[in-house]
């Protein structure tokens, strides 16, 4: 019986020149891999261009029709006056059933209606006022909603108009609203999509990514030949971290060009910070990839899983396109959960606010300990056994 | 070095994996240093499992288990350090080159500087592969994967070397070329084990364990087990009706087990070894010929052979009326995927009551003529016609006629076994007064009316095969696509299928066959050896056997006889392809 030879590298025991070689394969793989391309620079191009023009939550330009039952100097200024407006895309009508018809087919999203006698009650001024009659498509709340505000304002801006064209003074109102909006000013909402869209890619390239190329080593029983070498679980998880880690931050620094250069999103905070958010929130979700990768041994439940608690969430629960103080508290309480929430929050402060330490010291340190805690589970969770 | 040392030691190794038949039940077998041990069963037999334990990947439920002077319990780690380990699925990455692949296994494994230079160039020595080293592992042929991850598995040199079925999937010829890698490491000293389906693959190692349903069957060397059956086989010249004569000889008291080999019948008697035997004992005429005992036949005599009596299914079986037409015929197939032609040319016709017999190594395009031959693949040329019908016109009324068989297990998994024969006779179209009674027959007659209610994707993979095969046969067909119906399977099952397709044929039934099986191409009428597309060699194997002979091998096997045929070729080939060669 021979005795133990002294192995010069006793597994247990880290050696950074295993780790390297799993660095350099993971890394051979990941080039030769079009998945991995795809996902981590084709596929943000594609969302950040998708929520950059394609999808757009602000309502410039309604379609709305006009009908003028009367035709007298007051409703024609007011015709003109709706045109005059930014919001509106102005369709005149000759008759009401046909702008109705319009309206129910889709092809405007309002209608307003100047009555005959309208200028009578102008002139008359009574208490009851001119009556005008707005209709919207109330199967659209959002739009609907648009359309009735727009149209009193554009009927109100034109009313003092008209008052002081006559030299009427006008009364001064006890309260006078001046809307000003922070951070993002002209209200655009890609300025905050598009921060959302990069956290949707790290977790598609952190999460869905590095669960599915574990899985695939189960699958094609390379784990197995690897597990019987002497390499250590610490190797074998940062031989994953690293890489992936390396290809999201890549791809960030690409996202972030590509936004602020590319769609003219406003970058405010400072890139270190901008950095160390991203780096600490990919950590968190390789971690879950990983975890979930070591439970799920198939790609394709690996692929589910990462989906359903990785990707959806980031998804609807992060605040990235549905307000999170819009949802029902019990579901805000679950927002809490996932990680996406805080680094959503974080990116858009740091693009659209700037470095804010109160949200950024708290962000950080919550992403923090989600990526301990996973990369803690991963390395419990990993063994070397079948 | 001592080359007895004992590398590992196992008593009453028992592994469950849950309630049921444990997967590997008290074996007790010790594994030595300087020498190779089989380690041989069909398929769910517990070879992985052992070896998984061996390499300290899976815990033992039960018993004592030492290796290489540690229990892997305890130091998994010393077992990764000194042992190799190959998984059943080569364990390549297949998007890294393959020196990629082996730096990856020689960083791993520490082996740095002059000694990874030393190592490699002997490891590329074995073949004829260093001018492959840019390739990615994912195009190499089956063969030269299995070769590749071997190479990775030997770059440390290994104390104990562990090989979960190299030899599956690998043609001889590749088979040979593993051997001799691993034959040069046994001599320095090395324990290894072999794990293999294939019995003969194992009677050439010096000691063997068989295992069968996680039971251990015999374990030592397999000249001991052979020993048993000595004087016990023998063969009989039968000139016509030999499946008659074997099913006939088969009801003898006398007679354990039988196959047809070539014009002969190979018979193994029960009880003692005999000097003489006189066939007519059996009913048979001709004059019987001590044959040498294989380990197979061993085998089979530990597990108490084969069920006994006919087949049923043929007896329930229609006799389908002669006919002087070809039943399948296949004219200058040819199936090209881009310019790579996969069958190129091909042309045979099997007539009415034939077992037609498709040999050859992974990726000749056995299994796209096949596919041609039933209509599951447009030919890109040529045509295929079964019982004079062209399949791409006819489809349907000429696959209402056959029976098709899929290498995979390709019924459905979530439903019984009732519940899959009832469908497979319901989009067979048979009348519904039919299904029921056909149904209960196929249960009967496969032994599975104990398993009719359970869930098919969870039995073991003989009770799915005979599940497949009843599928196959519930129409009636006259003509049987069987692709690799016995791959995998334990010998006893591999018997009781070719009862029933000595017996279909018998009643007329036309059989067109792939096996892996070598000694089961015997079986065949006629052979047909399908190598790089194109057909190389047809005939019937004692035909085929001839062509092998030379003076030092006067009885070549049909291994034999393949690995001749194919060298043949490609010398002829030689001058102008020898780049082709992956």
């Amino acid at each position: 019986m021979k005795a133990p030879s002294p192995a010069p590298s006793r597994a247990g025991a880290f050696s950074p020149r295993r780790l390297g070689a799993l660095i350099r394969k993971e890394s051979i793989q990941i080039v030769r891999d079009p998945s991995s391309i795809l996902i981590a620079l084709i596929l943000p191009v594609v969302l950040l261009f998708l929520f950059g023009y394609a999808v757009s939550l602000d309502s410039t330009r309604l379609r709305l029709g006009v009908v003028l039952e009367e035709r007298t100097v007051d409703s024609e200024s007011l015709l003109a006056a709706l045109r005059d407006s930014k919001y509106f895309l102005v369709t005149p009508g000759a008759s009401r059933r046909e702008a109705e018809a319009d309206l129910t087919a889709g092809r405007t999203r309002g209608l307003v209606v100047v009555p005959v006698n309208f200028s009578r009650y102008l002139l008359s001024g009574g208490t009851e006022g001119a009556p005008l009659q707005v209709i919207a498509d109330g199967s659209e709340p959002n739009t609907a909603n648009f359309v009735q505000n727009y149209v009193r304002a554009a009927v109100g801006g034109w009313q003092q108009a008209r008052l002081l064209e006559r030299g009427i003074l006008v009364p001064p109102a006890r309260v006078d609203l001046q809307p000003r909006m922070w951070f993002n000013p002209s209200l655009e909402s890609k300025n905050f999509l598009v921060p959302g869209s990069i956290a949707i890619v790290m977790t598609l390239i952190g999460t869905l990514l590095t669960a599915l190329v574990v899985a695939r080593e189960w699958e094609r029983g390379t784990m197995e030949a690897l597990m019987a070498t002497p390499v250590s679980i610490q190797e074998l998880v940062l031989g994953k971290l690293v890489p992936y880690f390396t290809l999201g931050m890549g791809s960030m620094l690409f996202c972030t060009l590509v936004a602020t250069l590319v769609f003219g999103v406003p970058l405010r905070g400072s890139v270190v910070a901008l950095a160390l958010v991203t780096a600490v929130f990919l950590v968190s979700a390789l971690g879950l990839g990983l975890l979930l990768s070591t439970l799920a041994k198939s790609q394709f439940m690996a692929g589910q899983v990462a989906l359903v608690i990785g990707f959806l969430p980031a998804f609807q629960l992060s605040g990235f396109i549905f307000e999170i103080s819009a949802m029902p508290r019990w579901i805000q309480a679950i927002t809490f959960l996932f990680p996406a929430r805080w680094f959503v929050q974080s990116l858009q402060t740091l693009f659209l606010a700037g470095d804010v330490p109160a949200v950024l010291w708290r962000d950080g340190a919550i992403l923090v300990g989600f990526a301990v805690l996973f990369v803690f589970l991963t390395s419990r969770v990993t063994r070397k056994k079948l | 070095m001592s080359d007895s040392a004992v590398l590992v030691e196992m008593r009453g190794l028992t592994k469950r994996f849950g309630p049921g038949r444990p997967a590997l039940d008290r074996l007790d077998a010790r594994i030595l240093g300087g020498t190779i041990t089989g380690l041989a069963g069909p398929d769910g037999a517990g070879k992985t499992t052992l070896l998984r334990m061996i390499a300290g990947l899976l815990d033992p439920t039960e018993g004592e288990l030492r290796v290489l002077g540690v229990d892997p319990r305890e130091d998994a780690e010393e077992i990764h350090a000194r042992a190799g380990y190959m998984p059943q699925r080569f364990g390549l990455y297949e998007d890294l080159s393959v020196q990629q692949n082996l730096d990856l296994y020689a960083d791993l494994r520490g082996v740095l500087g002059e000694e990874r230079r030393e190592t490699f160039g002997r490891l590329l020595g074995f073949t004829d592969w260093a001018r492959f080293t840019d390739r990615r592992a994912g195009a190499l042929s089956g063969g030269m994967k299995q070769k590749l991850g071997l190479a990775c598995a030997l770059i440390s040199k290994p104390e104990l070397l562990l090989l979960d079925e190299p030899g599956v999937g690998v043609d001889p010829i590749s088979r040979r070329d593993l051997w001799r890698m691993v034959e040069d490491l046994v001599k320095d000293g090395v324990g290894v084990v072999w794990s293999t389906a294939y019995l003969d693959e194992a009677e050439q190692c010096e000691t063997v364990i068989v295992l069968n349903e996680g039971r251990p069957v015999f374990c030592g060397p397999p000249g001991e087990l052979t020993g048993r059956v000595r004087g016990r086989a023998w063969a009989v010249p039968v000139e016509h009706g030999r499946r008659r004569a074997l099913s006939k000889a088969l009801q003898s008291e006398e007679v354990l087990d039988g196959v047809v080999q070539g014009h002969r019948l190979r018979l193994v008697l029960r009880g003692k070894a005999r000097d003489r035997w006189d066939a007519s004992e059996a009913g048979l005429e001709g004059k019987a010929e001590a044959a040498e005992p294989r380990f197979e036949d061993a085998f089979i005599d530990a597990l108490g052979g084969p069920p006994r009596g006919p087949s049923r299914i043929a007896e329930a079986m229609r006799q389908v009326p002669p006919d002087d037409h070809p039943v399948i015929e296949a004219q200058d197939l040819t199936k090209r995927f881009g310019d790579f032609a996969a069958t190129d040319g091909v042309s045979f016709t099997v007539p009415r009551g034939e077992i037609f017999g498709l040999l050859g190594p992974n990726g000749a395009g056995k299994s796209t003529t096949f596919k041609m031959l039933c209509g599951l693949l447009r030919p890109t040329s040529g045509r295929a016609l079964v019982t004079g019908l062209d399949l791409e016109h006819s489809g349907s009324e000429a696959r209402s006629r056959l029976g098709y068989m899929a290498q995979k297990f390709s019924l459905y998994g979530d439903l019984s076994v009732r519940q899959n024969l009832e469908f497979f006779a319901g989009i067979y179209g048979l009348p519904r007064a039919r299904q029921k009674p056909a149904v209960d027959g196929m249960l009967d007659v496969f032994a599975l009316r104990d398993q009719a209610d359970e869930a098919s994707g969870g039995l073991p993979l003989g009770f799915k095969q005979r599940l497949s095969m009843a599928a196959a046969l519930m129409h009636e067909p006259d003509v049987l696509f069987l692709d690799e119906p016995t791959s995998g399977v334990d010998p006893l099952t591999r018997r009781e299928f070719w009862k029933h397709i000595n017996g279909l044929v018998e009643k007329g039934v036309t059989v067109l066959v792939t096996t892996h099986f070598m000694d089961e191409a015997e079986y065949c009428d006629r052979i047909g050896l399908v190598y790089r597309g194109k057909l190389i060699a047809l005939g019937p194997p004692d035909e085929l056997k001839a062509k092998a002979r030379t003076d030092k091998n006067e009885s070549p096997t049909m291994e034999d006889a393949f690995i001749h045929l194919v060298q043949a070729w490609d010398r002829e080939q030689g001058g102008d392809r020898k780049e082709g060669k992956p």
